[in-house]
C-alpha cells in the first residue's frame, strides 16, 4: 500500500526475541522477503539470558512500518516489539576508526577527539585507532571531521536504545538456559 | 522409559491423534521407518514424489479440520516438498511436515543429501524446528501442532537429524503449550464489533467479502446466521467457495478476477464492505485504488498483518471469525435498523437481481464440440453439489468455481494463493483417504494434471479411488487466454498435443480410462467413473478456444471486466491497461 502512508522517515525499533539459533535469520528474512530495508541493525543478550533484544533502524512511511511492526510480532519467536521512534528514549552507536597519524596530524586529532570525548585505544607510528559513543548525528561529524586527515577504515556498531520511562520487562523463561559467554564452544567474548 | 526418538517421534503422533501419515522413505529417515515397521495405529501412504505428500496433507487437513502430516527424507526430499510447505502458507493450511537430516555432527559439512532444510524452509512455514537434542523432540512436536492450527493456521516443519532418530531418549510430553512469544487473539475488541454492527445497519448497499478463513475457523453457520439476519448479500473468494451456499438468494458467488459481474458490481458499489477471513489479495482487489471507492471497510481477521495491507481498513477486528461473528449477530440483534437503511437494502437487492438478471454467468452452447463449463455443471448437477471438488490450476479451476454450485464447506480444495499447477491429484488423495466413503473428484486440466501424473499409483496401490476429469483443450489454456486477449495472439509455447494418451496411460497406472469428445458422451461417461469403485482418468476433450469470462485484465478496475470473446478494441484497451501480471 505504498504512496499514501505520508513521508518516509527513520524508525528505531526495539525487539525482544526468543535467544534461539536461526532467529536473527528469521528477522533478516523478512526484511528482504518483503523489500524493507534495514539501516542497522544489533543484538544483544537482556538480563534475561532466554531474551536477545534486537535494534532495528528502518525508513519507511506510516504504512511501511505498520506492517514491518506488524510482521516482526508474526514471527513466532518474536515477544515483544516496540517502535520508539516516538517514545521518550536514548540511542547510542558505538565506532572504531583507524585513522593515519602522521606525527604533524597527532595533536589535531588527539585535540578532535577530546572535543568528541572519544579515546585513542591503539597506537601504532603511522595510525591511531579511536573508539567514540554517540547518537548518529555525533558519529556522523566525529567522521566528517576527521576525512581530511586520512580515515583509513571506520566500524560501526549500529544504534542501540534504551527508553527512558518505565522499562520493558519480560517474564523469566521457567527454567534457565547457560548463559551464551559461558558456553565454551563460544569464543571471542570479549569479557 | 527410555526409547529411540524415531519411536519418540511416531508416540507423539499418536498423542496428536495422527492417524494417517503421507510419506516417501529415504536415507535420513529410515530409523522412522524402522520404527513404523512395528507400530500399530498409522496409516503410511507412500506417495510417488515427495511434494504430493506435502499436497496431500493439505487436502487432509483441509477435509477433516485436523492437522495433515507428512514425513520425507533429507535434501532433495525437502526441497521438493517446499512448494507444498508455501502452498499451505498461502492458503493458510495447518499442516506439519516432518523431514530427515543428516546427522548432527554431519550438519553443515556439504554431506550426501545434505540441504540447509530449515534454512530453506523458513520462509514458506509458519515456523520451523531442527531438533538438536532427543529431550526436545517431544516438546518441539506438541508446539509444531499447536502452531500449526492456532491463530491463522499454517505449515510448520520439524528437520529431524538421523542420530536424533537412533539415539535412545526420554519422551517428554508437555500437557500444555505455553509459549509467552506466541498468543493469538481470538475474541475480536467489543468496541470494533459494535461500530460494525452499527455501519453494517446503517448501510444501503453492504456486501459481506468472505474468504477461506471462515472455513479455516467452521464460521459457516455464523455466516448463514448473520447474513439472513441482516439481509446482506454475500460474496466469497476463491478459497471462501462454500462457506455460503451458491444457490442461496443472498449468494453473489464469487468475486475478483473472474468473478461474477453481479459481485463484482456489488462490491464496486457498496457503501459497507465486511470482509471476513479474507486478505484483499490482489485477484479480488484488481486495481487497489478502484476496489469498493465508497465503502466503509470493516475487516475481520485472524492475522493483524493482514489487516490495511493492500486496502486501508476504516473498522478493524482481530479475532477467530467464529467468535467474532457470533458477538457480531448478537450486536447487531441489539442495535436498531431505521426505516431509511431497511428501504435502501431493498433497493440494493433489486439492483443486485437486476445485475444477476442482466449478466448471468454464460457460455455459448454448441452440439459439436465440448464446452468445459457444461462438464463443470453436468459434474454438479449429478452430485447434486455434494461432492469433495479437488482442482489443478487454470481455466478448470475457474470453471470449476464458477460453475460448480457449492453447498457446504470444507468440500472444495483448490490452490488459491500459490496457484501451483499439480495441485489436484495429490489433494484429492489426502480428502479421499480422510473421507474413503465420500465422492471425491478431482477436476484438473491436461497441463496441471501432468504435473504430478504419476500419484495416480499411490491411488491404485493405496485404493484411494479418486475421480479425475481431465478438462482437455490440449495445451495451457489460461496461458493461451492470456496470450490471445492481452498479448495479441502472439501464441507462444502452450501446445501440448493429445501426448500422453490418458486413457492408456491410467490404464497403466492400474486406474480405469475413460475418453469423450461429443457433448452427447458427457453424461454417461460421468456416471460411469462416478459408478465406478476404483480410480478413474476420465478424458474430456473439449474446446480448445474457450476462455473463462469475467475476466478482469490483472491490474485494471474490476468494473472494467470483459464478458465475453473480445473483440479487437476491447484487446486492445487491455493491452494498454496492463500493468500488473
Amino acid at each position: 500500500m505504498a504512496g499514501n502512508g505520508g513521508e518516509p522517515r527513520k524508525h528505531t525499533v526495539s525487539v525482544l526475541v526468543e535467544n534461539k539459533f536461526g532467529v536473527l535469520s528469521r528477522v533478516a528474512g523478512l526484511f528482504s522477503a518483503r523489500g524493507y530495508n534495514i539501516e542497522s541493525l544489533s543484538v544483544g543478550e537482556t538480563l534475561d539470558p532466554s531474551v536477545s533484544r534486537m535494534t532495528i533502524v528502518v525508513t519507511g512511511d506510516e504504512f511501511v512500518i505498520e506492517q514491518v511492526m506488524k510482521q516482526l510480532h508474526k514471527l513466532i519467536d518474536v515477544i515483544k516489539v516496540n517502535d520508539l521512534t516516538d517514545d521518550s528514549h536514548v540511542e547510542r552507536e558505538l565506532v572504531l576508526i583507524r585513522i593515519n597519524a602522521e606525527p604533524q596530524h597527532r595533536a589535531e586529532i588527539m585535540r578532535t577527539a577530546d572535543i568528541f570525548r572519544a579515546r585513542v585505544i591503539d597506537v601504532t607510528p603511522v595510525s591511531f585507532v579511536l573508539e567514540a559513543t554517540g547518537d548518529e548525528g555525533k558519529v556522523e561529524a566525529l567522521i566528517e571531521l576527521l576525512r581530511p586527515i586520512g580515515v583509513q577504515e571506520v566500524v560501526r556498531t549500529g544504534k542501540i536504545a534504551i527508553t527512558r520511562g518505565p522499562k520493558t520487562r519480560v517474564k523469566r523463561a521457567p527454567t534457565s538456559r547457560p548463559r551464551v559467554s559461558e558456553d565454551p564452544r563460544v569464543v571471542g567474548f570479549a569479557d | 522409559m527410555k526409547l529411540p526418538g524415531a519411536r519418540v517421534v511416531l508416540e507423539c503422533l499418536k498423542r496428536e491423534g495422527v492417524d494417517i501419515v503421507f510419506g516417501l522413505p529415504g536415507g535420513a529417515v529410515l530409523p522412522i521407518y524402522d520404527a513404523l515397521y512395528d507400530f500399530e495405529g498409522l496409516r503410511h501412504i507412500l506417495v510417488r514424489q515427495e511434494a504430493a505428500a506435502g499436497h496431500a496433507a493439505e487436502g487432509y487437513a483441509r477435509a477433516t479440520g485436523k492437522v495433515g502430516v507428512c514425513l520425507v527424507t533429507s535434501g532433495p526430499a525437502c526441497t521438493n516438498l517446499v512448494t507444498a510447505l508455501q502452498d499451505a502458507m498461502m492458503d493458510s493450511i495447518p499442516i506439519v511436515a516432518f523431514t530427515g537430516q543428516v546427522p548432527t555432527h554431519l550438519i553443515g559439512n556439504d554431506a550426501f543429501q545434505e540441504a540447509d532444510n530449515v534454512g530453506i524452509t523458513r520462509s514458506a512455514t509458519k515456523h520451523n524446528f531442527l531438533v538438536k537434542d532427543g529431550k526436545d523432540l517431544g516438546p518441539i512436536i506438541r508446539e509444531a501442532f499447536h502452531i500449526a492450527v492456532t491463530g491463522r493456521p499454517g505449515p510448520v516443519h520439524v528437520d529431524l537429524p538421523k542420530d536424533i532418530l537412533v539415539k535412545e531418549t526420554e519422551l517428554i510430553w508437555p500437557e500444555k503449550v505455553t509459549m509467552r512469544s506466541y498468543n493469538p487473539n481470538y475474541d475480536g475488541h467489543p468496541g470494533q464489533i459494535k461500530r460494525a454492527a452499527r455501519a453494517m445497519l446503517r448501510a444501503r448497499k453492504p456486501v459481506l467479502y468472505v474468504g477461506g478463513g471462515v472455513i479455516s475457523a467452521d464460521a459457516h453457520a455464523e455466516l448463514r446466521e448473520l447474513a439472513e439476519l441482516t439481509q446482506i448479500p454475500v460474496t466469497t473468494t476463491l478459497m471462501g467457495l462454500g462457506a455460503f451456499p451458491s444457490a442461496h438468494p443472498l449468494s453473489l458467488e464469487m468475486l475478483g478476477m473472474h468473478g461474477t459481474y453481479y459481485a463484482n458490481m456489488a462490491v464496486h458499489h457498496s457503501d459497507v464492505l465486511v470482509a471476513v477471513g479474507a486478505r484483499f489479495d490482489d485477484r479480488v482487489t484488481g486495481k487497489v485504488d478502484a476496489f469498493a471507492p465508497h465503502a466503509e471497510i470493516i475487516h475481520i481477521d485472524i492475522d493483524p498483518s493482514s489487516i490495511s495491507k493492500n486496502i486501508k481498513v476504516d473498522v478493524p477486528i482481530v479475532g477467530d471469525c467464529r467468535r467474532v461473528l457470533r458477538a457480531l449477530i448478537e450486536a447487531v440483534r441489539q442495535e436498531k435498523e431505521d426505516a431509511a437503511a431497511r428501504e435502501g437494502k431493498q433497493a440494493w437487492r433489486a439492483q443486485i437481481a437486476e445485475w444477476k438478471r442482466d449478466q448471468p454467468l454464460r457460455y455459448e452452447w454448441s452440439d459439436d464440440v465440448i464446452k468445459p463449463q457444461y462438464v463443470i455443471q453436468e459434474i454438479s448437477n449429478l452430485t447434486r453439489g455434494e461432492a469433495m471438488i479437488v482442482t489443478g490450476v487454470g481455466q478448470h479451476q475457474m470453471w470449476a468455481a464458477q460453475y460448480y454450485k457449492f453447498t457446504r464447506p470444507r468440500a472444495w480444495f483448490t490452490s488459491g494463493g500459490l496457484g501451483t499447477m499439480g495441485y489436484g491429484l495429490p489433494t484429492a488423495m489426502g480428502v479421499q483417504a480422510a473421507h474413503p466413503d465420500k465422492q471425491v473428484i478431482n477436476i484438473d486440466g491436461d497441463g496441471s494434471f501432468q504435473m504430478n501424473s504419476q500419484e495416480m499409483a499411490t491411488c491404485f496401490t493405496e485404493h484411494l479411488p479418486v475421480k479425475t476429469v481431465i478438462i482437455n483443450n490440449a495445451g495451457h489454456g489460461m496461458v493461451r487466454q492470456w496470450q490471445r486477449i492481452i498479448y495479441k495472439e502472439r501464441y507462444c509455447a502452450i501446445d501440448l498435443p493429445q501426448i500422453p494418451d490418458w486413457v492408456k496411460l491410467a490404464e497403466a497406472y492400474g486406474c480405469v480410462g475413460l475418453r469423450v469428445t461429443k457433448p452427447s458422451e458427457v453424461v454417461p461417461a460421468i456416471e460411469k467413473m462416478l459408478s465406478t469403485p476404483a480410480p478413474v482418468i476420465l478424458d474430456v476433450i473439449v474446446d480448445k478456444d474457450e476462455c473463462v469470462f469475467p475476466m478482469v485484465p490483472a491490474g485494471g478496475a474490476n468494473t472494467d471486466m470483459i464478458l465475453a470473446p473480445p473483440t479487437r478494441e476491447v484487446r486492445e484497451q487491455a493491452a494498454r491497461s496492463q500493468t500488473g501480471f
